[in-house]
């Protein structure tokens, strides 16, 4: 299991992570976004919401 | 090829065949490759590049050569390296038959088309705007696009079968949740909404649907200079409030410009289109219509399905690059094909079936990069509103005759007109 990471300096804010996985990402009032958990379980939604992440501010890293 | 697409294949060409509109009267045969369909469905001629070489040099509607970029990961990688793929070089292109134009009148027209620009300068533009269209903001617009759908349903209860999905409905909705979001004065809007109308429809001549383009700007230059006065709640007063030195009044015009462009004419073909695909397929239209929980899934599936975009904007390769392992040259054009690419294989297993149930989030019918349509929140939740309100409205809707009048000239694709009825009639 990897490390989530989100660059804030990147997101575009587009939401895409809030829409697939709302208990791990959210979005400050300017948009950008902002995770719920710090060390949440990167398979599944979180996956996914990575993969869907337009701009490329999410990344897993791999132990 | 299916029934349904044969008949499409006629009338495809019958309206287009009709159209002394937009562009000209041309036949079907000249429509560029990348805006070629067949009914619901992108031309077998894409789908054949895409599994074949996956890129071929097409002619561009202006007359340029372009690659034309068909497979879904090679659209992922143009579509999210900006650094790569310039939206730029844009400004400097004058299409064939526009009038010339000083620089500074260029500028004054660029102004706030985040489409027109790369990073930094996009980033910037973009930074500003994000804030409008968060989830929180979405559903404080949400009871407003409520009212909106149900209005629209009343008036065509009221008027009875038939009735005309795309001019009674599709067209009407997404525009006055425009002026929601930007803040246009209900006062202003009936006025604003025939203006948008007339900008719109393509059975009216180029230079009628030029006219009411200025005088669009025009009431968003007045729109802007009331809110620089006087700012509001909504979007406009919300750039004034927190950015109105940093942007000028043309980028403020330009902002809203894209907005109401942007907005509104995909929406609507997506609302009209959609609904004519889901009463092709009833058991699909009767989930929709009855799981409260299908709507979600079935509006990715829709937009991945139906690739209303042909392509999206063009992009200069800034440097040597390679694609599907052909060579790209530093300066040439790259084009997408949005259809093609949403049903790649790669992005999931038979992807020329329609299927609601399965909503794949990899889509490309919003983009991808830094260029993501910033309205995705807000297209989701009018489709998301709208489509179940129609058909629990109109639990047996279906089309009145046999007629279909997709629409192909236009860069976004979409139906003409929807003549659907109900009920006994």
């Amino acid at each position: 299991m990897g490390a989530l990471r989100a660059d804030r300096g990147v997101c575009i804010g587009a939401g895409m992570c809030v829409m697939t996985d709302s208990a791990v990402f959210d979005q400050d009032d300017d948009g950008i976004v902002v995770l719920l958990e710090e060390d949440p379980d990167t398979d599944g939604k979180v996956r996914a919401a990575v993969d869907a992440c337009p701009s490329g501010a999410l990344s897993i890293t791999e132990d | 090829m299916t029934e349904t697409a044969r008949t499409t294949t006629q009338s495809t060409a019958q309206s287009t065949g009709r159209t002394a509109r937009g562009p000209g009267a041309r036949g079907v045969e000249e429509l560029p490759l990348h805006m070629q369909r067949v009914g619901f469905d992108p031309a077998p001629e894409l789908g054949a590049i895409r599994d074949g070489a996956g890129v071929r040099k097409v002619r561009t509607p202006f007359g340029l050569e372009a690659w034309l970029v068909t497979r879904w990961s090679d659209v992922r990688e143009v579509l999210g390296d900006a650094g790569r793929f310039s939206n730029e070089w844009q400004g400097a292109f004058r299409p064939p038959g526009m009038p010339e134009r000083s620089p500074e009148e260029i500028a004054r027209l660029r102004a706030g088309n985040l489409l027109a620009f790369d990073p930094p300068a996009h980033t910037r533009l973009r930074r500003m705007l994000t804030p409008e269209f968060t989830g929180r903001r979405m559903a404080r617009l949400e009871p407003r696009v409520r009212e909106i759908v149900d209005q629209h349903l009343d008036a065509m209860e009221q008027a009875g079968p038939p009735a005309d999905l795309v001019a009674d409905f599709a067209l009407p909705v997404p525009s006055l949740v425009i002026c929601e979001l930007l803040g246009v004065p209900y006062g202003d809007r009936a006025e604003f909404q025939r203006r948008s109308a007339r900008l719109l429809d393509l059975s009216s001549p180029m230079d009628e649907r030029m006219r009411a383009q200025e005088e669009q700007r025009d009431y968003m230059a007045g729109l802007v200079a009331r809110e620089r006065a006087e700012p509001g709640e909504e979007l406009l007063g919300m750039l004034v409030r927190e950015h109105g030195e940093e942007l000028s009044t043309d980028e403020l015009i330009g902002i809203a410009n894209l907005l109401l462009i942007a907005g509104h004419e995909t929406t609507s073909n997506m609302l009209g289109l959609g609904t004519l695909a889901l009463m092709d397929h009833p058991d699909q239209l009767a989930l929709v219509r009855d799981d409260p929980d299908a709507i979600g899934p079935a509006v990715e599936e829709l937009l991945r399905w139906l690739s209303i975009v042909h392509s999206g904007t063009i992009k200069s390769a800034t440097g040597p690059a390679e694609i599907a392992g052909q060579p790209i040259a530093e300066g040439e054009l790259v084009m997408l094909s949005i259809p093609a690419a949403n049903r790649d294989t790669a992005l999931l297993e038979d992807p020329e079936r329609l299927d609601v149930r399965r909503g794949a989030l990899g889509h490309v019918a919003f983009g991808h990069g830094v260029h993501h349509c910033l309205g995705a929140p807000l297209a989701r939740m009018e489709m998301r509103i709208a489509f179940p309100a129609v058909l629990q409205r109109f639990p047996d809707l279906r089309p009145a005759g046999e007629d279909r009048r997709f629409r192909s000239f236009n860069v976004v694709y979409g139906m003409e007109s929807l003549p659907v009825t109900w009920g006994g009639a």
